[in-house]
């Protein structure tokens, strides 16, 4: 009686060779994080070794590179957080005449290439006299970071219902305590989401900080560089820690969220 | 999920009251002067640099305006070719990644529904690639295809490759890195649309007599464009603008040099400014006309 | 395959149907024959089967076990797009990225029918919306979308036509109004109908049959005045309209009737009104049939009285009030009063005897939950 078709098993089928495709980079890097390679490249296995996670600080440059690249993730993230919720907030709570002109002022940073907006950042700061360094690389990482903030919270303010902003109101709360009480909790959410995101577009960015950052070393760029000579082994090892806390931070979180949603599924 | 929110297209919307502009000037106004400084300010320095001459002077990197609109003639008989290369590779890889991705985001967005936790699992899988450095990956594809690496080895000893012949180095190589590095940009998009989307318009359509094909095409494909259209600029314009992946030490060769190649030796290494910013300039131009065409055609005004 | 298509109804028939989901049955081996051109209401508490079986008739949805006829021809291996079968939906799944009258002209476009467009305006016009045609589904009202969905079922001439729940979304006045348009539409274009709702008022004030169902099969089927009249089980008089029911063993027998005793009150019923003849029975009367009286009013035997019992809670509905009796060792009993003219004059702690007519008692074939046999 049951209808048999091959189809039901190929979407699901194709579906976890794909995320398996997706996947095979990221272990081989993780993979050869433990390569016993004794020269500078690390491109033929030689056998399994902790050394280079447990001296991975051995290559000083490695982990300096590392922690500029922190420090640049998290105040850039921190400014462009705070900017874009403000913007969030204004686009959607309230009318005004620019609206259309401000959604397309934020959307085209997201459609500028990264090789266009790095060129134009350098050009301005060579032109105005502004020596390359930490300050530019930050100022350029808040402009690409933007966009991407205020979408992500935008969306967390579009579900918020502004009845709950009334009820705050209406129940004695003044407006800062409205906010502080109210709307900043809700919006915690997005805002943290977004925060992530920002930080991980920071991390990652080559193009934009190549063109940006003087002397400054970032894990990228020092990636970039020694891509010519052989990337070290312990290269490898500061990627995939960053991969495996950044990967359980979002499932623990996705995960808890599922829970709760299934327990609210069965109320 | 955070990156949900780069699909277009807005959940349910609140209606909200009018308030006092001085508070959406406060809250507007430091972000957009930002944007001012920071992003229109370059571009605008972009088109005035590269107008400007060599400066009389002669010195290696200096330059004086002089509304010297041959340097565009100039970037364009000269760097044709990596004009041509980088849309056509920004083009081939889109259409790939659309294609890779529009079962999965189907299968996780629609048939996952039922499974929720592991709908959570398979999108932070499809997400995982942003948090390992993307050099890193696209270095560990270079040394998977290596000569010497075991897929090359085999595509020697069956004869499917000759021994002279190499992946590295070729458009292929570059376009499969490309590709590769920006599917979950084209994933994400298209979940998010295909996620809300109202399976019981399926069952009508075939209540209504149209075949598994004609409601795939006629229901199914028209209610993704919301999340093809994201998708597809997602892609596109940062592959038209990367050089990483055709670079030397990565995926391509001297023969895959793009134009984003071609604005970093002229900007970091000739110090030529005039020449890389009318580059830039016209990248620009061409992704703003693509992207006021694409939007203007299927009428998606809510880019954001 | 062509879609053979009759210019009316063709009958539906379900032969042992049954449904199995994980851990749970959805349909119980279930027998249906629709005649051609019935209206047919399928009514029951959410999670009874009723939608199941509207998909199964659909296709949207593979019985474990059975067959589907329709028109005498199996169905049960086509696809729905291969049926000559229709449904209005619940959400009435509108197309948003087409016109009302491209969400109309649907389905005549797949089957390549020659001018879609204007059998699509008629059908249109029909459900008096030939004016919204180019409007999109979203600037629509809930009304408005459901006649959209109507016409776009109705314009097909299927042989069948599936309706799931399709007033449950509308406000009360609305409800009534598409009731009256429905059946209106129904008697014109004469389609077997078959109607999935969990209102009892709406089932019975449309359909020309109407089968109630309960976990998964049918509980009692039948026009609808003969199912409120007679209801043959406790769910069935409790689910169509109220009931007061009283359950005792069969304790005196007659050539045309049969009694229980109930907390010392004799509760008769007729014989041919009694699906149960012995042992432990339920007897039941709905609350518009009976009366109270002040004083013990000492009828004959062709009446049943209980009581006294003391009035404990009492509600003005308008059109009638209603009153909650509790009497000694038998339990509480409703009463419906019409409220004609000045309501009686009757306070809350008043003592009151509760009379009815034999003929209107019912007897059923089981008894209600927690009076299982001992």
């Amino acid at each position: 009686m049951k209808r048999f078709s091959i189809g039901r098993l190929t979407l699901p089928a194709y579906s976890f060779l794909a995320m398996a495709f997706m996947l095979i980079p990221i272990v081989y890097t993780i993979v050869f994080s433990f390569n016993d390679s004794k020269q500078r490249t690390n491109t033929q296995w030689q056998g399994f070794t902790l050394d280079k996670w447990l001296g991975v600080c051995n290559k000083q440059e490695v982990c300096s590179a590392l922690g500029n690249s922190i420090f640049i993730g998290v105040v850039s993230t921190l400014i462009a957080t705070i900017l874009g919720t403000a913007l969030a907030i204004g686009l959607v709570r309230y009318k005004f005449k620019a609206k259309a002109l401000v959604n397309l002022a934020l959307f085209l940073p997201m459609a500028t290439p990264e090789v266009v907006l790095g060129a134009g950042l350098a050009g301005l700061f060579f032109n105005a006299g502004v020596g390359a360094g930490m300050p530019t690389v930050i100022i350029a990482h808040v402009v690409f970071c933007l966009s991407f903030v205020v979408v992500t919270v935008k969306a967390r303010v579009q579900t918020l219902d502004p009845v709950l902003e009334e009820a705050g109101r209406d129940l004695y709360a003044n407006p800062s305590q409205v906010f502080w009480k109210i709307t900043f909790p809700l919006l915690l959410p997005g805002i943290i989401s977004a925060a992530l995101l920002s930080f991980s577009l920071s991390f990652d960015d080559f193009i934009i900080t190549y063109f940006n950052s003087g002397s400054v070393e970032t894990f990228p760029k020092y990636v970039y560089v020694a891509a010519a000579r052989g990337v070290p082994a312990e290269a490898n090892v500061i990627a995939s820690a960053v991969f495996l806390a950044a990967i359980l931070i979002v499932l623990a979180t996705q995960i808890n969220g599922a829970f709760k949603r299934k327990r609210l599924a069965k109320k | 999920m955070a990156f949900a929110a780069f699909g277009s297209g807005s959940a349910k919307e609140h209606k909200s009251p009018t308030k006092s502009s001085r508070i959406v000037l406060a809250l507007l106004m430091p972000g957009l002067v930002y944007l001012g400084l920071f992003f229109f300010t370059p571009l605008f320095s972009l088109v005035v640099t590269s107008l400007e001459a060599p400066a009389a002077s002669g010195g290696i990197g200096e330059y004086e305006y002089g509304f010297q609109w041959q340097n565009y003639v100039e970037v364009v008989t000269t760097y044709m070719p990596q004009i041509l290369r980088s849309f056509l590779y920004a083009s081939i890889a889109t259409i790939i990644a659309l294609l890779v991705s529009y079962p999965l985001a189907y299968f996780i967005g629609v048939k996952l529904r039922t499974r929720p936790m592991l709908q959570r699992l398979m999108l932070v899988l499809v997400i995982a690639p942003f948090f390992i450095s993307f050099l890193l990956r696209t270095i560990a594809w270079k040394q998977i295809f290596s000569d010497g690496g075991a897929l090359m080895q085999f595509a020697y000893s069956t004869g499917l490759m000759d021994k002279s012949q190499h992946f590295l180095g070729t458009d292929a190589a570059v376009i499969f890195g490309l590709t590769y590095n920006f599917i979950p940009f084209m994933t994400l998009p298209l979940f998010t649309t295909l996620e809300r989307f109202d399976v019981r318009l399926l069952e009508a359509g075939s209540d209504l007599y149209a075949n598994p094909a004609a409601v795939f095409r006629k229901i199914t494909l028209p209610l993704s464009m919301p999340g093809i259209i994201s998708g597809t600029l997602l892609v596109f314009i940062p592959i038209a603008g990367d050089y990483v992946n055709a670079g030397q030490n990565f995926l391509g060769s001297s023969k895959t040099s793009m134009i984003g190649t071609i604005v970093d030796t002229e900007f970091l290494q000739t110090q030529n400014y005039p020449i890389a910013s009318a580059l830039s300039v016209m990248l620009m131009a061409v992704i703003v006309a693509l992207v006021s065409l694409y939007v203007r055609s299927s009428g998606t005004e809510d880019l954001l | 395959m062509a879609i053979d298509f009759k210019p009316s109804g063709a009958d539906l028939e379900l032969k042992n149907v049954r449904k199995d989901f994980p851990g749970f049955t959805a349909l119980q081996d279930m027998d249906l024959h629709i005649p051609a051109g019935e209206f047919f209401a399928l009514l029951g508490p959410s999670g009874c089967g009723k939608t199941t079986t509207l998909r199964i008739v659909a296709g949207l949805e593979e019985p474990t076990a059975g067959q589907v006829l329709i028109g005498g021809k199996d169905v049960t291996a086509s696809k729905p797009h291969e049926r000559p079968v229709n449904t209005v939906f619940q959400s009435y799944a509108l197309f948003p990225h087409m016109t009302i009258l491209e969400n109309v002209a649907f389905g005549l476009r797949q089957r390549k029918i020659e001018d879609p467009l204007k059998k699509a305006m008629d059908a249109l016009n029909l459900v008096e919306l030939g004016y919204a045609a180019e409007r999109r589904p979203q600037q629509l009202s809930g009304g408005q979308q459901q006649r959209v969905a109507l016409a776009r079922a109705l314009v097909n001439r299927p042989a069948l036509l599936l309706l799931d729940e399709p007033l449950g979304a509308l406000d009360l006045k609305l409800r009534r109004q598409m009731q009256i348009e429905l059946k209106a539409i129904q008697m014109e274009v004469g389609l077997t109908f078959l109607h999935v709702t969990h209102d009892q008022e709406e089932a019975m004030d449309m359909a020309d049959t109407v089968a109630v169902m309960n976990k998964g099969h049918i509980e009692q089927m039948g026009a609808p005045e003969a199912l409120y009249e007679r209801p043959k089980t406790a769910f069935v008089s409790k689910f169509l309209g109220q009931s007061n029911l009283f359950v005792g063993k069969v304790a005196d027998s007659s050539a045309s009737s049969l009694s229980i005793e109930v907390g010392g009150h004799k509760i008769t019923v007729p014989k041919d009104r009694a699906e149960k003849q012995t042992g432990k029975i339920c007897i039941g009367v709905r609350p518009e049939k009976t009366t109270f009286h002040r004083t013990n009013p000492k009828l004959g035997s062709d009446h049943v009285v209980v009581g006294p019992g003391e009035i404990i809670d009492i509600r003005f509905t308008g059109v009638s009030n209603q009153y909650l009796i509790d009497i000694p060792n038998v339990g509480e009993v409703t009463v419906f009063a019409q409220n004609v003219g000045i309501s009686p004059v009757i306070e809350l702690g008043e003592q009151v005897w509760v009379s009815w007519k034999v003929e209107h008692s019912f007897g059923l074939s089981d008894l209600p939950a927690g009076n299982e046999d001992e």
